[in-house]
Protein backbone atom coordinates (compact mmCIF):
# COMPACT_ATOMS: atom_id res chain seq x y z
CA UNK A 1 0.00 0.00 0.00
CA UNK A 2 2.73 2.10 1.03
CA UNK A 3 5.29 1.03 -1.66
CA UNK A 4 3.59 2.99 -4.32
CA UNK A 5 4.72 6.33 -3.30
CA UNK A 6 8.56 6.54 -3.24
CA UNK A 7 10.10 9.41 -1.66
CA UNK A 8 12.02 11.30 -4.42
CA UNK A 9 15.08 13.78 -4.60
CA UNK A 10 12.75 17.02 -4.47
CA UNK A 11 11.75 15.74 -1.27
CA UNK A 12 14.72 15.65 0.41
CA UNK A 13 15.73 18.86 -1.32
CA UNK A 14 12.64 20.82 0.75
CA UNK A 15 13.22 19.23 3.87
CA UNK A 16 16.38 19.99 3.70
CA UNK A 17 15.44 23.95 2.96
CA UNK A 18 12.58 23.54 5.90
CA UNK A 19 15.90 23.02 7.80
CA UNK A 20 18.12 25.31 7.27
CA UNK A 21 15.13 28.09 7.56
CA UNK A 22 14.38 26.56 11.06
CA UNK A 23 18.24 26.97 11.88
CA UNK A 24 17.94 30.48 10.11
CA UNK A 25 14.72 32.02 12.64
CA UNK A 26 16.88 30.20 15.21
CA UNK A 27 20.10 32.06 14.86
CA UNK A 28 17.98 35.73 14.30
CA UNK A 29 15.70 34.91 17.78
CA UNK A 30 17.97 33.16 20.28
CA UNK A 31 20.08 35.36 22.26
CA UNK A 32 22.66 32.96 24.11
CA UNK A 33 25.44 32.09 21.77
CA UNK A 34 25.71 28.47 22.43
CA UNK A 35 22.26 27.95 21.45
CA UNK A 36 22.60 29.90 18.42
CA UNK A 37 26.05 27.74 17.56
CA UNK A 38 23.66 24.93 17.54
CA UNK A 39 21.50 26.51 15.19
CA UNK A 40 24.55 27.19 12.92
CA UNK A 41 25.41 23.23 13.47
CA UNK A 42 21.71 22.87 12.14
CA UNK A 43 21.80 24.99 9.10
CA UNK A 44 25.37 22.80 8.03
CA UNK A 45 23.09 19.13 8.27
CA UNK A 46 20.83 21.31 6.15
CA UNK A 47 23.34 21.75 3.43
CA UNK A 48 24.75 18.08 4.17
CA UNK A 49 21.37 16.34 3.34
CA UNK A 50 20.81 18.06 0.09
CA UNK A 51 24.51 17.30 -0.62
CA UNK A 52 24.24 13.58 -0.22
CA UNK A 53 20.57 13.36 -2.03
CA UNK A 54 22.29 15.05 -4.94
CA UNK A 55 25.53 12.65 -5.14
CA UNK A 56 22.96 9.68 -5.36
CA UNK A 57 20.53 11.64 -7.50
CA UNK A 58 23.05 12.61 -9.74
CA UNK A 59 25.53 9.27 -9.29
CA UNK A 60 28.11 11.46 -8.28
CA UNK A 61 30.38 10.21 -5.15
CA UNK A 62 31.89 14.24 -5.03
CA UNK A 63 28.72 15.21 -3.25
CA UNK A 64 29.79 13.05 -0.18
CA UNK A 65 33.42 14.31 -0.17
CA UNK A 66 32.25 17.55 0.42
CA UNK A 67 30.24 16.06 3.08
CA UNK A 68 33.06 14.71 4.66
CA UNK A 69 35.02 17.85 4.31
CA UNK A 70 32.27 20.37 5.64
CA UNK A 71 32.01 18.02 8.39
CA UNK A 72 35.78 18.37 9.22
CA UNK A 73 35.41 22.26 9.22
CA UNK A 74 32.26 21.83 11.42
CA UNK A 75 34.02 20.13 14.00
CA UNK A 76 37.24 22.80 13.62
CA UNK A 77 34.74 25.62 13.49
CA UNK A 78 33.08 24.68 16.55
CA UNK A 79 36.20 24.40 18.56
CA UNK A 80 37.19 27.67 17.98
CA UNK A 81 33.74 29.22 18.53
CA UNK A 82 33.41 27.39 21.54
CA UNK A 83 36.59 28.66 22.82
CA UNK A 84 35.82 32.38 21.72
CA UNK A 85 32.52 31.67 23.81
CA UNK A 86 34.57 30.54 26.81
CA UNK A 87 36.83 33.20 27.08
CA UNK A 88 34.01 35.79 26.76
CA UNK A 89 31.55 34.41 29.05
CA UNK A 90 34.76 34.08 31.68
CA UNK A 91 34.23 37.68 32.01
CA UNK A 92 30.76 37.95 32.25
CA UNK A 93 29.30 34.70 32.96
CA UNK A 94 25.67 35.73 31.96
CA UNK A 95 26.29 37.41 28.55
CA UNK A 96 24.07 37.14 25.60
CA UNK A 97 24.52 37.93 22.12
CA UNK A 98 23.39 41.98 22.72
CA UNK A 99 26.60 42.09 24.95
CA UNK A 100 28.97 41.69 22.29
CA UNK A 101 28.21 45.52 21.12
CA UNK A 102 30.70 46.56 23.99
CA UNK A 103 33.22 45.13 21.59
CA UNK A 104 32.68 48.64 20.02
CA UNK A 105 35.28 50.24 22.58
CA UNK B 1 8.94 0.89 3.09
CA UNK B 2 11.30 3.83 2.31
CA UNK B 3 8.48 6.05 2.56
CA UNK B 4 7.83 4.93 5.82
CA UNK B 5 11.60 5.39 6.90
CA UNK B 6 11.24 9.31 5.48
CA UNK B 7 8.58 10.28 7.14
CA UNK B 8 9.96 8.97 10.63
CA UNK B 9 13.21 10.57 9.75
CA UNK B 10 11.90 13.56 8.81
CA UNK B 11 9.76 13.65 11.64
CA UNK B 12 12.92 13.17 13.93
CA UNK B 13 14.68 16.18 12.39
CA UNK B 14 12.05 18.54 12.53
CA UNK B 15 11.27 17.77 15.85
CA UNK B 16 14.52 17.93 17.17
CA UNK B 17 15.29 21.53 15.14
CA UNK B 18 12.04 22.95 16.55
CA UNK B 19 13.39 21.70 19.84
CA UNK B 20 16.46 23.40 19.57
CA UNK B 21 14.68 26.59 18.75
CA UNK B 22 12.14 26.77 21.38
CA UNK B 23 13.86 24.96 24.69
CA UNK B 24 14.94 27.58 26.77
CA UNK B 25 16.98 25.24 28.71
CA UNK B 26 20.19 25.01 26.52
CA UNK B 27 21.03 21.68 27.86
CA UNK B 28 17.45 20.56 26.17
CA UNK B 29 18.74 22.34 23.12
CA UNK B 30 21.46 20.03 23.11
CA UNK B 31 19.69 16.78 23.08
CA UNK B 32 17.14 18.17 20.33
CA UNK B 33 20.22 18.76 18.29
CA UNK B 34 21.00 15.22 19.32
CA UNK B 35 17.92 14.28 17.85
CA UNK B 36 18.38 16.13 14.43
CA UNK B 37 21.65 14.43 14.06
CA UNK B 38 20.57 11.17 14.01
CA UNK B 39 17.50 11.94 11.95
CA UNK B 40 19.77 13.06 9.38
CA UNK B 41 22.19 9.69 9.70
CA UNK B 42 19.24 7.76 9.24
CA UNK B 43 18.66 9.62 6.00
CA UNK B 44 22.28 9.02 4.95
CA UNK B 45 21.76 5.49 5.63
CA UNK B 46 18.76 5.59 3.22
CA UNK B 47 20.90 7.17 1.07
CA UNK B 48 23.37 4.24 0.97
CA UNK B 49 26.23 6.74 2.33
CA UNK B 50 26.84 4.37 5.32
CA UNK B 51 30.11 6.09 5.93
CA UNK B 52 28.69 9.37 6.35
CA UNK B 53 26.34 7.92 8.51
CA UNK B 54 29.14 6.56 10.91
CA UNK B 55 30.80 9.79 11.00
CA UNK B 56 27.66 11.90 11.49
CA UNK B 57 26.97 9.92 14.77
CA UNK B 58 30.61 9.72 16.00
CA UNK B 59 31.70 13.30 15.06
CA UNK B 60 28.32 15.26 15.35
CA UNK B 61 26.39 13.46 18.27
CA UNK B 62 29.47 11.91 19.86
CA UNK B 63 31.63 14.77 19.95
CA UNK B 64 30.43 18.51 18.85
CA UNK B 65 27.46 17.51 21.13
CA UNK B 66 29.70 16.35 23.95
CA UNK B 67 31.65 19.74 23.61
CA UNK B 68 28.55 21.41 23.70
CA UNK B 69 27.89 19.86 26.70
CA UNK B 70 30.98 20.74 28.73
CA UNK B 71 31.20 24.30 28.02
CA UNK B 72 27.49 24.64 29.55
CA UNK B 73 28.69 22.17 32.46
CA UNK B 74 32.15 24.64 32.73
CA UNK B 75 30.34 27.74 32.51
CA UNK B 76 27.30 27.06 34.52
CA UNK B 77 24.91 28.54 31.72
CA UNK B 78 22.66 25.51 32.37
CA UNK B 79 19.66 27.71 34.02
CA UNK B 80 16.61 28.69 31.50
CA UNK B 81 16.76 31.42 29.72
CA UNK B 82 13.55 33.59 29.89
CA UNK B 83 11.84 33.79 26.46
CA UNK B 84 8.96 35.34 27.10
CA UNK B 85 10.74 38.61 26.49
CA UNK B 86 11.46 40.11 23.25
CA UNK B 87 14.58 42.33 23.90
CA UNK B 88 14.54 43.73 20.40
CA UNK B 89 10.82 45.11 19.19
CA UNK B 90 9.69 43.52 15.85
CA UNK B 91 12.54 40.85 15.99
CA UNK B 92 10.62 37.74 16.37
CA UNK B 93 8.10 38.83 13.68
CA UNK B 94 10.78 39.98 11.08
CA UNK B 95 12.83 36.59 12.14
CA UNK B 96 9.84 34.90 10.81
CA UNK B 97 9.10 36.55 7.77
CA UNK B 98 12.73 36.34 6.88
CA UNK B 99 13.18 32.55 7.60
CA UNK B 100 10.08 31.48 5.93
CA UNK B 101 10.64 33.86 2.75
CA UNK B 102 13.75 32.00 2.79
CA UNK B 103 12.33 28.62 2.55
CA UNK B 104 9.96 30.13 0.16
CA UNK B 105 12.32 30.94 -2.49
CA UNK B 106 14.14 27.63 -1.95
CA UNK B 107 11.06 25.50 -2.30
CA UNK B 108 10.20 27.42 -5.69
CA UNK B 109 13.96 26.82 -6.94
CA UNK B 110 13.49 23.14 -6.28
CA UNK B 111 10.07 22.58 -7.67
CA UNK B 112 11.04 24.33 -11.15
CA UNK B 113 14.08 23.17 -11.62
CA UNK B 114 13.41 19.40 -10.32
CA UNK B 115 13.61 18.68 -14.18
CA UNK B 116 17.10 19.88 -14.33
CA UNK B 117 18.69 17.20 -11.92
CA UNK B 118 17.37 14.19 -14.25
CA UNK B 119 19.65 11.16 -13.00
CA UNK B 120 22.96 11.02 -14.73
CA UNK B 121 22.30 7.13 -15.25
CA UNK B 122 24.19 4.12 -13.08
CA UNK B 123 23.69 4.31 -9.87
CA UNK B 124 26.24 4.80 -7.03
CA UNK B 125 28.39 1.92 -6.12
CA UNK B 126 26.61 0.76 -2.94
CA UNK B 127 27.01 -1.63 -0.62
CA UNK B 128 26.01 -5.62 -1.45
CA UNK B 129 26.67 -8.84 0.48
CA UNK B 130 29.62 -9.52 -1.61
CA UNK B 131 31.04 -6.39 -1.54
CA UNK B 132 29.91 -4.58 2.03
CA UNK B 133 32.54 -1.61 1.50
CA UNK B 134 31.45 -0.55 -1.45
CA UNK B 135 30.43 3.17 -0.42
CA UNK B 136 33.72 3.17 2.22
CA UNK B 137 36.03 2.56 -1.42
CA UNK B 138 34.26 4.63 -3.48
CA UNK B 139 34.48 7.75 -0.97
CA UNK B 140 38.41 6.83 -0.28
CA UNK B 141 39.24 6.46 -4.17
CA UNK B 142 37.98 10.55 -4.64
CA UNK B 143 39.40 11.57 -1.39
CA UNK B 144 42.77 9.73 -1.55
CA UNK B 145 43.03 10.73 -5.60
CA UNK B 146 41.49 13.58 -7.17
CA UNK B 147 40.93 15.32 -3.88
CA UNK B 148 43.98 14.48 -2.22
CA UNK B 149 45.25 18.30 -1.85
CA UNK B 150 42.21 19.44 -0.05
CA UNK B 151 42.72 16.21 2.81
CA UNK B 152 46.11 17.45 3.53
CA UNK B 153 45.11 21.26 3.37
CA UNK B 154 42.56 19.84 6.19
CA UNK B 155 44.82 18.30 8.46
CA UNK B 156 46.56 22.08 8.83
CA UNK B 157 42.97 23.35 9.36
CA UNK B 158 42.60 21.20 12.35
CA UNK B 159 46.04 21.89 13.88
CA UNK B 160 45.43 25.61 13.31
CA UNK B 161 41.89 25.37 15.27
CA UNK B 162 43.78 22.96 17.95
CA UNK B 163 46.60 25.15 18.40
CA UNK B 164 44.45 28.54 18.12
CA UNK B 165 41.97 27.24 20.81
CA UNK B 166 44.70 26.78 23.27
CA UNK B 167 46.08 29.69 23.11
CA UNK B 168 42.61 31.98 23.34
CA UNK B 169 41.58 28.99 26.61
CA UNK B 170 44.87 29.69 28.44
CA UNK B 171 44.88 32.70 31.11
CA UNK B 172 47.30 34.75 30.18
CA UNK B 173 48.36 36.43 33.88
CA UNK B 174 51.30 38.57 32.24
CA UNK B 175 49.21 40.27 30.24
CA UNK B 176 46.34 41.10 33.39
CA UNK B 177 43.41 39.71 31.39
CA UNK B 178 43.36 36.85 33.76
CA UNK B 179 41.67 36.34 37.14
Amino acid sequence: MLSAVEPTTSWYLILSAVLFGIGTVGVLVRRNPLVMFMCIELMLNAVNLSFVALATQLSNINGQVAVFFVMVVAAAEVVVGLGIIVSIMRRRTDATADDLSGLKG
Amino acid sequence: MELVVFVLAAAMVLGGALGVVTRANPVHAAMSLVLTLFGIAVMFVSHNAHFLAAVQVIVYAGAIVVLFLFVIMLLGVDESEDLSVEPIAKQRPLALILGGGLVAIIIAAVVTGRENFASAGGALESATLESPDANIRALARSIFSTNVFAFEITSVLLLVAVVGTVVMARRMKSLGTGK
